[in-house]
Order: structure tokens, then C-alpha cells, then sequence
């Protein structure tokens, strides 16, 4: 992006209706802060709660510092295993949002594919999408993405790295669970677009209809698909944790933000709070800030209330 | 259904009338399902205890454990070989068939079948003769002295129900073999199976017509597998259930403190360990190829001196598990005291065992751990991995749900993992022989990293017919000391059992963790 493109960003509309809106500044700003920690969590944290070595049992269920057994080293306090819960909450939000951006990047370029094929040559190819769609929106997206899960652990060798495997899971489950939504978005817009001037103009000039599909109809139907996208990565990440949460996500040595709150619950009765607060807390916060974003961004993109 | 259904509800309203108990439902959770209700397909005490509600075996155990009569009412040793059993009278399946040897027969052929997961109780017995209607004979092919303890967790089936429900041969989950005997049962019981949801709740109501006394008053006992602790332990204080295992180690004092709620503790004979693939020529799930690390003494026992179990009995389990170097408990026949006495936990004598075998910056390894099948199960592997990281064996760690586990592991798909054994026999040569010895036959069945010694393996044919008890001691301590020395498998802990319950309930509690709903009383 050149200088002249941040100098009319900076004076365009959507950076004017962000610099107005309270709301959206602070949720910019508590969202940049978490995706900061959990991007710079190996430097940010105090220590790193994935590499087994670290953990001494010995150190386990310590309270959080400013209480009274608590220690300075400590303060959110320690897990069952002995880990940090301010790096695990870092590391672990990393895991979230990675599976979060992913898995949303996998169900826009599934759907907005689909979506582009169906609107643009439309016939039995579209009716055929389109009652995909269908019937995959008529379920809960957290079942399908339980069912893929549960197929793909099935289904793939089980004698692979485990971490990876189960984030490439985890992404592929929730991806393929939500790229309806983008299908049926873009292909209304698609519809809508195709008709028009422009794109009858190029397709008297002799453009082919994947060039005007990639670069003349997508640009234009892109905006819906990102507010989208946006206030999706919040669902998937929650998504992640629901599935972490059953146990079917990341393994325990690994643990996301769902995993923790997972582990957490088990101390519900017993007094240990720390362990499920801070990693729900954080949850809530990453979730509510991304959401807020997406809806300022709606109403910023929206044509009729500006 | 709803006509067997309301059939049933007569039934039991005239029992009711008859006997003139009142109706009394007891609600129980447990942290996992069984896997199935055929009492041949998985040797597992959840399975085992619950089926023995609607199941019973020829010979049963006492609140004290010893050998009782059940559908056998005698037994005698006829010959060093031979042992005849006299069969009870009278008895009838929940279907109203009579109990006779043709199903005493058949159901020692159902569990000597390959799929049945109880061919190692079965192991020795070579032939199951029938006399008449009402007597049987068992030839062995070694003499085995004590027999009648052997076949206490094996269950009497219906020849002519099974027969006719095409579930003449086991349920075998490793290889995905279903029967209708997996979801309905017919036993000769205090309960019969009334509806079975599995994974969610599992329905039991009492027998009117059972043969024996029922001590307790419970009338119907719904069954909930509740995995998660704390939904586990809000289900009890809110009185959602009457009674629940296992009472998570965390929780068992503020449950003490309730008011309304009791915990009955005890100790377990179950022995937590774990095994290592000893026999592939190269271990899978590894980083290391073309060799198998466990295969050498040396990392067996560097794995062995790597695992703090004093850590994991202080912070793990707070308390409710006593570390063990043997693998059988105290209160098993066969334990030695003297040879109870671990290795130091010492991972710098670790790290050096593992670079004289050849692994100075250690290896990779997976590690495959139920999360629902023993008190803190997952917990223990995780903390585990952690220990063996600081050795430089890198872990990863798979735990999962029994249901994916067992199958897996039995199919010893599998180079390290977990297990817990109880002898159902409380004698030691039941752990050496499905355990421990090489596996063969019926023998080592779950010895899943086969762990092979030939002196071991004669002990233990020998400890199988030795009828002199000080000689059997000393072979069983023999025994025990060669794989304590070799490190044939890494023992952890005898857990401690923790029922919760409302104030109104009562249950006798074994120490084999088998729930019996018939001695249960809910006021």
C-alpha cells in the first residue's frame, strides 16, 4: 500500500465513521492487544506452558499472586499440571485464533468459490449447490463440524503429529461447517452484479467468464463477505472452544482456551476459580471485541446509513 | 415395546403387592458408559460390575470377596484336571427359559471364542462337559487349583436367546462386530435390562422372579454415564442422583462437608501402570526407526526412575493413591512387602541410562491414555510426559474416551499406554497370566507391549497348579522380582475408590469397585 493509499484511507469514509465510533476504538484496541499477546506470546509470556520440560507438579494449582499463598512468578496462578495460567491463557489464545482466522479463511475461499460458480453460470450447477447448502444449513454448524471431526480422526493415520494434525482438523471441521453462509452471500450479489453494464460489457469484449468472475464481479460482492468474515472468526473461535471443550480439539498438552475452561470446570466445586475465570474472561473478551468490530464494520460498509 | 413395557409394569406391580416394598427408583452416574452389555466383550470392571446386575456367573463373591455360591450351588475337584460343578435348581432367565448346563456350556464356548475379550479366563479350561441338566464338568489342561475363583467375572448367558438373537458369538469392538446382546440382555439376575441408551442412560428394574435374596429395596436403578467432574458432582448436590463414582479427588472433602451427602472410600485393589511396546523390532507412533528403544532394559527402566510418583500422588491425586513398585495391591494373595520398594525417582540416572542405550537427546513417543476410564486418568499421562520431556523422551500424548481407547490398545495399536488391572481372582497369578506373561493363547492377553521372559512364563504355568501355598508364595515372589528388576512394565499407584451418595443411600462397597444395586437402600 503505497503513501497516497494510506493518506485516502486515513481521509475516506469507513476511517471517519471508525474515528467516531467509541465503541469500535476500544474494541480495536482490546482485540489488537490480545492478537498481539497471542502473537508475541513466545516473547510476552513468562514462560512457554507447550514445552513440557518446564512443568514441575510441584508447582501445580498455586493461586493467583495477589492472593495469599500465591507467588510473584505466578500471577494468574497454576493449572493442575503446574503450568502458568497467564502464558498458557497466551499460548493458548494463539491456538484460538489461529484455528479462528484459519478456518474462517477455508469456509470464504470454499464458499465464495461456490458462491461465484453458482450465481454466475447458474443452472443445475447452482441447484446443485444450492440444495448442499440447504441441507448442510438445516444442522447446527457445531454438529457438522463434530461429525467431520469424528470422521476425519477416524479416517486419517493415526501414527502422524498429533498437534498438527488435530489443529489441521479442528480448521478443516469448522471451515467445512461455515462456508455456507459466503455461498448463499456471493451468489445472491453475483446474480445481482451480472446483470449489470459492466459486466455485459466485458463479456461483449471477450472476457472469459472466470476473469470476469475473479476480476470484475468478486471485488464488488466482497464487502458483505467481509463484515461476514469478520463477526465469524469470533463464532469460530468460539467454535474451536466448544470443541476443545468435549474433548475433541487440541490435546491436553496443548491447550487452547477451550481446553483450559474444560480443565477449569473440573475445579468448579473445589475452590480453584482461577483456573476457569481468566481463560473464560479472556474468551469473552476476544469474542465480544472481534464481534463489536464486525458490527461497526456492517454499519461503516453499509451504503444506506452512511 | 410399550406392551412389554406395561407386561413388565404388572409384573412388578405384583411383586410389589406380594412382597410389599415400595417403589424405590436408585439413580447412579458413573464417569463412563459401558462399553456394551455383553458380558464376554470387554474384561473391564465398569462392564463387568454393571452386567453382573443382570448377569451372574456359576460362582460369585461375598461382601469379603471370597468365592460364594451363585448359579452353581457345589463344586469339587474330581480329579488333579476335572472339576464338577452342581448347577442351582429352579432358576430361570428374565425371558422365563429355565437355567440349565446346555447354557452353562455355551456360554463357556461363547467366551473362548476369538472375539471375546475373556479368553484369558477361559485360558486353561479345555472342555466343559455336561453331565446332566444339572451338573457339568471342566477339564483342564493343567491342573488349576483355584478354578471355581478363576470364572467369577464369567457370566451365564442364554444358549437358546442368544441363538435366537444371532448373538452366538461375542461383541468384538476391536473389530467392529455388534449383536443385539451388546443393547438387550437376558440373565438370570436380581435386575433385567430395561432400556438401554448407550452413552446415555441405561435403565434397570428389579427381577420379581429372582432366585435369590435382594438385601436392599430398590426397585429401578437408572444408570448415567456423567464424564465431566463437575457436572458429575452438581448432579449429586442438586439430587439429581442418588450416587455417583468416581467422587474426583479434588471434591471428596467439601462433599465429606455437605450435609446432605457422604462419601464411602476405601481402597482399590486396581493397579494403575504402564506398558511399553517390548516386542516390535521397530516401535510405531516413534520418532526412532528401524530399532525399539523399549525393547532395551535400560529405557525401560529410564522411563521407570524418569516418573515422580510421590508428584503425582501428592498433586494428582491428593492423596487417594498409594505408589506401588509391584503390580498387584496389597490385599491381592501373592503381594510381597519386601519387594514393594521402588527404584528413586532419579532422572539424572535417567538421562544417563538413556544415553548408554544409545539415546543421549532421547526419542520420540506416543503415548495413548483413556480420559474417562480411571480417577484422573489423563491428568496422570499428561503429568507423566511432562517427566519423561525433562529425560529428553518427547511425548505426544493421546488421550481420548475408553470407547476409542480400548478397541484401539487391544488391538495393540499401541506403543506405550495405560492400563489398570484388578486380579478378579484377588490372587496374583491372574495378574501374571493376562498381564504380564508372553502372549499366547489365552495367556498375556492384555500384556498389549508383550513383555516376554521364559522364566517368567514358567513360573507362572506353574504357579497356575501349584497347590502347595508356601511354594506358590515363593514362585509368585520369583516372578514378581524378575519383571520388577527387568522393568517388564512401569507400575504407578493402587488408586483409592471414592463413592458419593446422599445421606439416604446406602450400598456395600467392594473393593473389586463392583456395584452392586441389589444391596442398594434408599430411604
Amino acid at each position: 500500500m503505497s503513501t497516497s493509499a494510506i493518506a485516502r484511507f486515513l481521509d475516506g469514509d469507513v476511517y471517519h465513521s471508525f474515528k467516531n465510533s467509541p465503541v469500535a476504538v476500544a474494541a480495536a484496541v482490546v482485540a489488537a492487544i490480545m492478537v498481539l499477546g497471542a502473537v508475541f506470546a513466545p516473547w510476552v509470556a513468562p514462560f512457554d506452558p507447550f514445552d513440557l520440560k518446564t512443568l514441575d507438579l510441584n508447582n501445580s494449582l498455586l493461586p493467583p499472586s495477589w492472593t495469599e499463598s500465591g507467588q510473584a512468578a505466578y500471577p494468574l496462578g497454576t493449572d493442575d499440571q503446574g503450568r502458568d495460567v497467564l502464558s498458557t491463557i497466551l499460548y493458548g489464545s494463539r491456538i484460538s485464533l489461529l484455528v479462528g482466522v484459519a478456518s474462517v479463511a477455508l469456509a470464504m475461499v470454499m464458499g465464495i468459490g461456490l458462491g461465484l460458480l453458482s450465481g454466475y453460470l447458474g443452472g443445475r450447477l447452482d441447484a446443485f449447490i444450492m440444495r448442499v447448502a440447504d441441507v448442510q444449513l438445516s444442522f447446527p454448524s457445531i454438529l457438522i463440524a463434530l461429525l467431520i471431526n469424528g470422521v476425519a480422526r477416524a479416517v486419517l493415520p493415526s501414527d502422524a503429529n498429533i498437534d498438527a494434525m488435530a489443529l489441521a482438523v479442528l480448521v478443516g471441521s469448522i471451515g467445512l461447517a461455515n462456508w455456507v453462509q459466503y455461498a448463499r452471500t456471493v451468489r445472491g450479489s453475483t446474480m445481482v452484479e451480472k446483470s449489470k453494464d459492466y459486466v455485459q460489457a466485458a463479456r461483449v469484449i471477450g472476457v472469459g467468464p472466470i476473469a470476469i468472475m475473479l476480476r470484475h464481479v468478486l471485488p464488488n460482492v466482497l464487502g458483505p463477505v467481509l463484515v461476514i468474515g469478520t463477526i465469524n472468526v469470533a463464532t469460530a473461535i468460539i467454535t474451536e472452544a466448544t470443541l476443545s471443550f468435549l474433548g475433541v480439539g487440541v490435546p491436553p498438552t496443548s491447550p487452547s482456551l477451550g481446553t483450559m475452561i474444560n480443565n477449569g470446570n473440573n475445579f468448579l466445586y473445589s475452590g480453584e476459580w482461577w483456573l476457569v475465570i481468566f481463560p473464560g474472561s479472556t474468551l469473552i473478551l476476544l469474542c465480544m471485541s472481534v464481534n463489536l468490530l464486525g458490527d461497526w464494520l456492517r454499519d461503516a460498509l453499509n451504503p444506506k446509513l452512511q | 415395546m410399550t406392551h412389554r413395557h406395561t407386561r413388565s409394569a404388572i409384573l412388578l406391580a405384583a411383586a410389589l403387592l406380594v412382597t410389599g416394598v415400595q417403589a424405590k427408583t436408585l439413580r447412579t452416574a458413573d464417569q463412563g458408559d459401558a462399553l456394551s452389555m455383553d458380558p464376554h466383550s470387554l474384561n473391564e470392571t465398569t462392564q463387568l460390575g454393571f452386567t453382573h446386575n443382570v448377569y451372574e456367573p456359576l460362582v460369585a463373591r461375598d461382601a469379603q470377596l471370597k468365592p460364594t455360591p451363585a448359579l452353581a450351588t457345589a463344586w469339587k475337584q474330581t480329579s488333579p484336571t476335572v472339576w464338577r460343578f452342581e448347577l442351582r435348581r429352579g432358576v430361570s432367565f428374565h425371558d422365563g427359559a429355565p437355567f440349565s448346563a446346555d447354557d452353562v456350556v455355551f456360554s463357556f464356548q461363547r467366551a473362548a471364542d476369538p472375539g471375546s475379550d475373556l479368553r484369558g479366563t477361559v485360558g486353561q479350561i479345555k472342555e466343559v462337559r455336561k453331565l446332566d441338566d444339572y451338573t457339568v464338568e471342566m477339564v483342564t489342561t493343567v491342573p488349576v487349583p483355584i478354578l471355581p475363583e478363576q470364572i467369577t467375572s464369567l457370566y451365564m448367558m442364554s444358549k437358546v436367546w442368544c441363538d435366537a438373537n444371532n448373538a452366538a458369538k461375542p461383541v468384538d469392538k476391536r473389530k467392529g462386530v455388534e449383536n443385539a446382546a451388546s443393547v438387550r440382555a437376558n440373565g438370570t439376575g436380581p435386575f433385567r435390562l430395561r432400556s438401554r441408551e448407550p452413552g446415555v442412560r441405561t435403565v434397570l428394574v428389579r427381577n420379581p422372579q429372582y432366585w435369590g435374596r435382594i438385601e436392599g429395596n430398590v426397585t429401578e436403578v437408572v444408570w448415567t454415564p456423567i464424564g465431566n467432574d463437575a457436572t458429575r458432582v452438581a448432579a449429586l448436590k442438586s439430587g439429581e442422583i442418588d450416587l455417583m463414582q468416581p467422587v474426583p479427588v479434588q471434591d471428596a472433602e467439601r462433599l465429606k462437608q455437605d450435609p446432605n451427602l457422604k462419601v464411602l472410600q476405601g481402597a482399590e485393589l486396581r493397579t494403575i501402570f504402564l506398558g511399553m511396546d517390548s516386542k516390535r523390532d521397530e516401535l510405531l507412533f516413534s520418532s526412532v526407526k528401524g530399532k525399539n528403544p523399549f525393547k532395551d532394559r535400560r529405557v525401560r527402566q529410564a522411563v521407570y526412575q524418569a516418573i515422580d510418583v510421590e508428584a503425582i500422588r501428592a498433586r494428582i491425586m491428593r492423596g487417594a493413591g498409594t505408589p506401588t513398585n509391584l503390580m498387584i495391591a496389597p490385599g491381592v494373595n501373592g503381594f510381597v512387602a519386601d519387594l514393594n520398594k521402588r527404584p528413586a525417582y532419579d532422572p539424572e540416572a535417567s538421562k544417563k541410562l538413556l544415553a548408554d542405550a544409545g539415546y543421549p537427546n532421547g526419542f520420540e513417543v506416543k503415548l495413548n491414555c483413556p480420559n474417562d476410564r480411571y480417577v484422573n486418568d489423563g491428568e496422570i499421562c499428561q503429568a507423566v510426559a511432562g517427566m519423561l520431556a525433562r529425560v529428553g523422551v518427547k511425548i505426544s500424548l493421546e488421550a481420548e474416551s475408553k470407547a476409542t481407547y480400548f478397541p484401539k490398545i487391544l488391538s495393540r495399536n499401541t506403543s506405550f499406554y495405560l492400563l489398570g488391572w484388578t486380579p478378579t481372582t484377588y490372587d496374583a497369578h491372574n495378574t501374571l497370566y493376562n498381564i504380564m506373561a508372553t502372549p499366547q493363547g489365552g495367556q498375556g492377553v492384555f500384556n498389549l507391549g508383550s513383555w516376554s521372559n521364559a522364566r517368567f512364563d514358567e513360573l507362572t504355568t506353574q504357579i497356575g497348579v501349584e497347590t502347595d501355598q508356601g511354594k506358590r508364595n515363593a514362585m509368585i515372589a520369583e516372578a514378581m522380582k524378575i519383571h520388577a528388576e527387568d522393568f517388564g512394565h512401569v507400575p504407578l499407584h493402587q488408586q483409592a475408590l471414592a463413592w458419593g451418595l446422599r445421606k439416604n443411600t446406602s450400598i456395600l462397597q467392594r473393593a473389586d469397585n463392583i456395584i452392586l444395586y441389589r444391596t442398594a437402600v434408599v430411604q
